[in-house]
């Protein structure tokens, strides 16, 4: 053996070790927007349910709603209508936000887990358009064979079908690059424009509304009803993606190092992706599209809690039902008497995160890879 | 001693092309065997079927006296682990969590209770404790080596396949991390590392498995396996072996006195 500096002969003993872990400080961190997001939520959900054309009152929401639920607690609204206001519109519209904010903001992370690309998104990549071009299809031919459920049930078949010709066009070594999956977004969303164009065509003036409607994206016209369609699918959904965090987190590592380290790539690939087609679905089958959120929310959260995916997926899920109230809040009452496209809000202001996002990456990464 | 990891008649084909042609390899418990050779030799080929990467065209891989195939992931992960050339993290996980991942394998059975003490002895060995919270993508390429090599000591198996783990490191790293393959195989481990520098892979492995083109062109102890004649033959290049003056170690040179 050769004799160096290294000195071999230490390597044998095994002395108690230092304590090697990330300091406390991001735990403490996870934990503070984890419970800031949940304060965050509820007062956002509240406050945005009294606000609109006809204001009511913090407290009288409050009450309302404790009441609802059987807490005979709080001043119920002094209007007349405001309880029923509260019940019939704006409580299942805040409802439908939390739960597509949550649902878009999980597939976003997801997406970008499985892509191993944080610039991934259902709308990014075009899944939110074959959704779309799917829910347009059942609208335009008044397909009824899943009832309530039909146009949800287009929508995730037509999201999984363009999640899947998506993941494999556009991936090589079990990567994907930025240019391919930027291109591979265009070439699906120019498709997908095309489609629904043509089914705009075809169908008659309120199919073509609603075809309008879905692509600008808007909770206005939620219901009771489609919450419940929506929900439940968005929780099968959630409640996936937190079993398989461990293995996103392996993920990371590249394919091959995940399959060393016991992780059956290829099956959990599928299973996200089905996920990720269930989730982007459950938003946008009553919603219409919504850009961006499942972009900018995980991204934001990262900063915070790092990329480990066990707190990175209900945190997103969290902040995504916040800016999805927030923001349809702020369409809701921006400009008196109007009631603005959801989607154009998110994307207005998701495009040029979205630019800064690509530009940083190329700098850190040093090229377009 | 017992082997391993036993490979015999691996084939590889791509298309037309023939990167593994009936190799037969033997990994035994408590030694560190070196796979050399020029580029396009098939090392990394060789190793990716040994990890299970690679269904061989032809030709079997016993792990442990069972066949790869026969194995479950989980099972495997607690087997062997893999150190790939290519060390890429998605998402800007600190160093620290990238070596805690080398523990997945055991989440769920009384070894899970080691974890912290597997992370620290092997950020510890590999010196890479003081990078513990720096994002993995902002380490230098050496430091990132460093890192996944803890990764894989982290896992505790008892099968090492390691691809070019001095690749990008310091002579001093160098070192530290084939003396580190040495400990782990005379405590019992099977070790197999790829190595370009052949004095390295004379002086850490107790043998060399010499690859030229597909096919196994030497196999032996060092001094068996690493003489100039041979290796100037494999390297298309003139290469001679010399004894170090005081300690006996092989020097492996290129031979430049008919280039200058």
């Amino acid at each position: 053996m050769t004799a160096t500096a290294s000195a071999p002969d230490g390597l044998g003993t095994r002395p108690a070790p230092a304590p090697v872990a990330v300091g406390p400080g991001r735990r403490t961190r996870t934990v503070t927007l984890l419970v800031a997001l949940v304060a965050g939520l509820v007062v956002a959900s509240f406050a945005a349910a009294g606000s609109g054309q006809l204001p009511i009152p913090f407290d009288q929401v409050l009450g309302s709603f404790l009441h609802g639920i059987g807490i005979d607690l709080g001043p119920m609204p002094t209007h007349p209508r405001g309880d029923d206001t509260l019940w019939q519109v704006r409580f299942p519209r805040v409802a439908m936000g939390i739960v597509v904010g949550g649902a878009l903001a999980v597939a976003g992370a997801l997406m970008q887990g499985v892509f191993g690309n944080p610039l991934a998104e259902p709308s990014v990549v075009g899944v939110s358009s074959g959704a779309a071009v799917a829910a347009a299809t059942a609208i335009v031919f008044s397909l009824t064979f899943a009832g309530d459920w039909t146009v949800a049930a287009c929508a995730f078949l037509g999201g999984l079908v363009t999640t899947l010709v998506v993941y494999a066009l556009s991936r090589s070594d079990g990567r994907t690059e930025v240019v391919t999956l930027v291109l591979t977004g265009i070439a699906v969303n120019a498709v997908a424009a095309a489609l629904l164009a043509m089914l705009m065509f075809l169908g008659d003036t309120q199919a073509r509304e609603q075809i309008v409607f879905w692509q600008l994206g808007s909770l206005n016209g939620s219901r009771w009803q489609y919450v419940a369609v929506v929900a439940p699918l968005a929780a099968v959904g959630v409640v996936a993606a937190m079993a398989c965090a461990r293995s996103l987190d392996l993920l990371a590592l590249g394919e091959r190092s995940a399959r060393h380290l016991g992780v059956h790539v290829e099956r959990l690939r599928v299973l996200l992706i089905v996920v990720v087609a269930l989730l982007t679905a459950a938003a946008v089958s009553f919603c219409g599209i919504v850009a961006f959120v499942g972009l900018v929310v995980p991204h934001l959260v990262r900063m915070v809690t790092g990329p480990g995916h066990r707190t990175l997926i209900p945190a997103s899920l969290l902040a995504g039902a916040l800016v999805l109230v927030v923001a349809d809040t702020g369409a809701r009452t921006l400009v008196a008497y109007a009631d603005l496209p959801l989607g154009m809000l998110t994307s207005l202001v998701g495009g040029p995160f979205f630019f800064w996002l690509l530009r940083r990456t190329r700098r850190t990464s040093g090229g377009w890879a | 001693m017992s082997a391993a990891l036993v490979g015999r008649g691996l084939v590889v084909r791509y298309g037309g092309t023939t990167v593994l042609d009936g190799v037969d390899v033997d990994v035994r418990h408590g030694e560190v065997l070196a796979l050399v050779g020029p580029n396009g030799a098939g090392k990394s080929t060789l190793l990716a079927v040994l990890a299970g990467d690679l269904e061989p065209t032809d030709g079997k891989v016993e792990v442990l006296g069972r066949p790869l195939t026969d194995w479950r992931l989980k099972e495997l992960a607690r087997a062997r682990a893999v150190l790939t050339q290519d060390n890429h993290v998605s998402f800007p996980f600190p160093a620290v969590d990238v070596v805690r991942m080398g523990r997945a394998p055991w989440r769920g059975l009384d070894e899970e209770d080691l974890d912290d003490e597997a992370v620290a002895e092997a950020m510890r060995l590999t010196d890479t404790a003081r990078l513990a919270d720096r994002p993995f993508a902002q380490l230098s390429g050496g430091e990132r080596g460093r890192t996944s090599l803890a990764r894989v000591l982290a896992q505790r198996t008892g099968i090492l396949l390691l691809d070019e783990p001095t690749a990008a490191l310091d002579l001093g790293h160098q070192e530290t991390v084939l003396g580190r393959a040495r400990t782990e195989a005379d405590a019992g481990a099977a070790v197999v590392v790829v190595l370009h520098d052949l004095s390295l892979a004379a002086a850490w492995s107790d043998r060399v498995l010499l690859l030229e083109r597909g096919r196994v062109a030497g196999e032996g102890a060092p001094a068996e396996v690493l003489r100039g004649p041979l290796l100037s033959r494999v390297y298309d290049t003139p290469v001679e072996v010399l004894p170090h003056p005081t300690t006996g170690d092989l020097l492996v040179l290129a031979d430049r006195r008919s280039t200058r």
